[in-house]
C-alpha cells in the first residue's frame, strides 16, 4: 500500500541477508549497523521485493568491480525501483561505453574546477542571505532554511531558469527518487512535467542564447552533431535532479554532525585550516549518493552468482565505510589524512558535479561555522532522514548560540 | 631513501577520472586540464619539501591513477 505522502508501507525486515529492503525505517534512520553485520555474514545481500530481484553489495572491493564492470552491469537504471519503468535515458549518467564517452566529454568544460571556482562568490552570497533570513532567531531548521536552498539556487543560476523555482524541483526530485520507488505511477507524469519546464525555457532562449547551461547545450555538438530533443531534455534533467537533493544531504549531514559532536565543531571553529580534510570525511562518511546498475550478462562477483535482469544497489556510501578500506571506518575523523573515498562513485561515471558539490559543501560549512559557531539539536524535537537512494537530513532543527 | 634518487609524479591518464583530489591537495605538482582531469605540472619532479604532499596525493586518489617513481 503505497500513498503519496512519501510514506509507503512494507512490511518489516527479519533477515537483511535475503530480504533487504532500503526503504525499511531503521534503514532510513541509521543504515551503518546493517552494513556493519553483512559485510561479515553476506557481503552480497538479496532481496525480492524488487523487480527481478536485488543485489546489495556492502564491501569496497565488490562496489568497485561493479563499478568498473559495464559488460555485466548496466547503467541505464541508475535507480533501483520495486517495478522497472520504461527506460527514460539521462545521458550521460544512464549511458554505457561507447556512447557514455562523448555524452559526458560534452559536459566535462563546464564542470572542471577551474569553471566551478568562479561560482565561488555567487555560492558564498547566498549563503550570506540565508543566514541573514535566519538572523538572531533562536532556533531553526538547518536542513529547510539552509542547506536545501543552496544547491537548488547554483544549479538554477548555472541552467539560467528561476531561483524562486526551487519548490518545483524539489517536487519532482521527491517525486522522482523517492515515491517513485515504492509508487511508479508518479514518474511518467512527473517528467512530463519537467519536459513540459524545459520546453518552455528551449523556447525563450529563441535564437537569443544566454550565458547559461542550457544555452549551451542548445548550440553543442556531439561528435558533429547538435543533440537530439530526447538526449538534450535528458540532460537538463539530469543535471537539475542530480545536483539538488544530493548536496542538500552532504550539506545537512555536515551540519547534523557538527550539531552533534561539539568537539568536532570547536576544533574546526579553531583551526579552519582542516576544512579540506573534515568535508572529505564527511563526504566519506555520509555519502549521500546510492546509485543501481541492471545486470546484463550473468556473471560472478564476490563469489556470488549475479542473473541478468536483477537490479543492483550499488552503495558508495557502504563502500566507504568498509574497515577492510579504510582503518577506522566506523568513526569520522576530521583530519583523516589517507581518505580515498568513493562518495562521488569511482569509475568512468564519476559525479561530473563533484566540484560544486565540493565547493557547495566547503562554502556552506565556512558560513554557517562563521555565523554560528555554537549550535546543537535542539531539544525534544526529531531529524529526519530522507528515504531511497540519496540520505540526508529533511528535517534538522537546532539550536543557535 | 636515497638522496641521489630522483622522486617523480605520474598521472595514468587512462585511470584518472577527475576526482580531483591530488590537485587539492598538492596544487604545486598537479593541475586540471580542460575536461577537469589531472595532469601534472611540469617534469613531475618532487621537490624534497613536496614528498609529503606527493605521497597524500598518491593515497587519496580513488582510482590509483596517481603514481610516484623513483629514478
Amino acid at each position: 500500500m503505497n500513498d503519496r505522502s512519501g510514506k509507503p508501507s512494507h512490511p518489516p525486515v527479519k533477515d537483511w541477508t535475503t530480504d533487504f529492503d532500503h526503504r525499511d525505517p531503521s534503514w532510513i534512520e541509521n543504515p551503518f549497523p546493517i552494513w556493519d553485520e553483512l559485510r561479515g555474514r553476506c557481503p552480497v545481500a538479496r532481496s525480492e521485493r524488487f523487480q527481478d530481484g536485488a543485489y546489495f553489495p556492502s564491501r569496497y572491493a565488490e562496489v568497485r568491480e561493479i563499478a568498473y564492470d559495464s559488460e555485466h552491469f548496466s547503467s541505464r537504471r541508475v535507480i533501483v525501483r520495486e517495478n522497472k519503468v520504461p527506460l527514460t535515458p539521462s545521458p550521460p549518467i544512464t549511458s554505457d561505453p561507447p556512447e557514455h564517452t562523448p555524452a559526458r566529454k560534452l559536459l566535462l568544460p563546464a564542470f572542471a574546477p577551474q569553471a566551478i571556482a568562479r561560482l565561488e562568490p555567487r555560492a558564498r552570497a547566498l549563503c550570506r542571505e540565508l543566514l541573514d533570513a535566519i538572523g538572531d532567531a533562536k532556533t531553526c531548521d538547518a536542513a529547510v532554511d539552509y542547506a536545501q536552498h543552496i544547491p537548488v539556487r547554483l544549479i538554477a543560476h548555472m541552467l539560467g531558469v528561476p531561483e524562486q523555482d526551487g519548490d518545483l524541483f524539489r517536487r519532482w526530485i521527491h517525486l522522482v527518487l523517492e515515491v517513485g520507488i515504492s509508487d511508479e505511477s508518479v514518474i511518467m507524469p512527473t517528467l512530463q512535467e519537467m519536459a513540459a519546464y524545459f520546453a518552455a525555457e528551449i523556447k525563450k532562449r529563441g535564437a537569443h542564447r544566454g550565458d547559461d547551461l542550457i544555452s549551451f547545450l542548445l548550440d553543442a555538438k556531439m561528435e558533429g552533431q547538435p543533440l537530439s530533443g530526447p538526449h538534450l531534455q535528458g540532460t537538463l534533467r539530469l543535471l537539475l535532479i542530480a545536483g539538488i537533493d544530493t548536496t542538500w544531504s552532504g550539506i545537512g549531514a555536515s551540519l547534523w554532525h557538527l550539531a552533534t559532536h561539539a568537539e568536532d565543531r570547536r576544533r574546526l571553529v579553531a583551526n579552519p585550516a582542516l576544512m579540506p580534510t573534515a568535508i572529505e570525511e564527511f563526504l566519506r562518511a555520509y555519502a549521500p549518493v546510492t546509485m543501481a546498475r541492471e545486470v546484463v550478462k550473468e556473471t560472478t562477483v564476490g563469489g556470488c552468482p549475479f542473473k541478468p535482469g536483477g537490479q543492483v544497489l550499488l552503495s558508495f556510501p557502504a563502500a566507504n565505510r568498509d574497515p577492510a578500506k579504510f582503518a577506522q571506518a566506523e568513526q569520522v575523523l576530521i583530519d583523516r589524512a589517507e581518505n580515498p573515498h568513493a562518495a562521488f562513485g569511482l569509475g568512468r561515471h564519476r559525479c561530473i558535479g563533484s566540484n560544486l558539490a565540493r565547493l557547495e559543501m566547503t562554502v556552506a560549512i565556512e558560513e554557517w561555522l562563521a555565523r554560528f559557531p555554537e549550535f546543537r539539536l535542539a531539544e525534544g524535537e526529531k531529524v529526519t532522514w530522507s528515504e531511497g537512494t540519496v540520505r540526508g537530513p529533511r528535517r534538522l532543527p537546532v539550536a543557535l548560540n | 631513501m636515497s638522496s641521489t634518487k630522483i622522486l617523480r609524479v605520474r598521472v595514468e591518464r587512462a585511470l584518472c577520472q577527475g576526482h580531483n583530489r591530488c590537485c587539492s591537495i598538492a596544487p604545486e605538482l598537479f593541475e586540471a586540464d580542460e575536461l577537469g582531469n589531472s595532469r601534472v605540472i611540469g617534469d613531475g619532479r618532487v621537490p624534497v619539501a613536496l614528498e609529503a604532499k606527493a605521497k597524500l596525493a598518491v593515497a587519496n586518489c580513488p582510482e590509483h591513477a596517481v603514481r610516484l617513481t623513483h629514478e
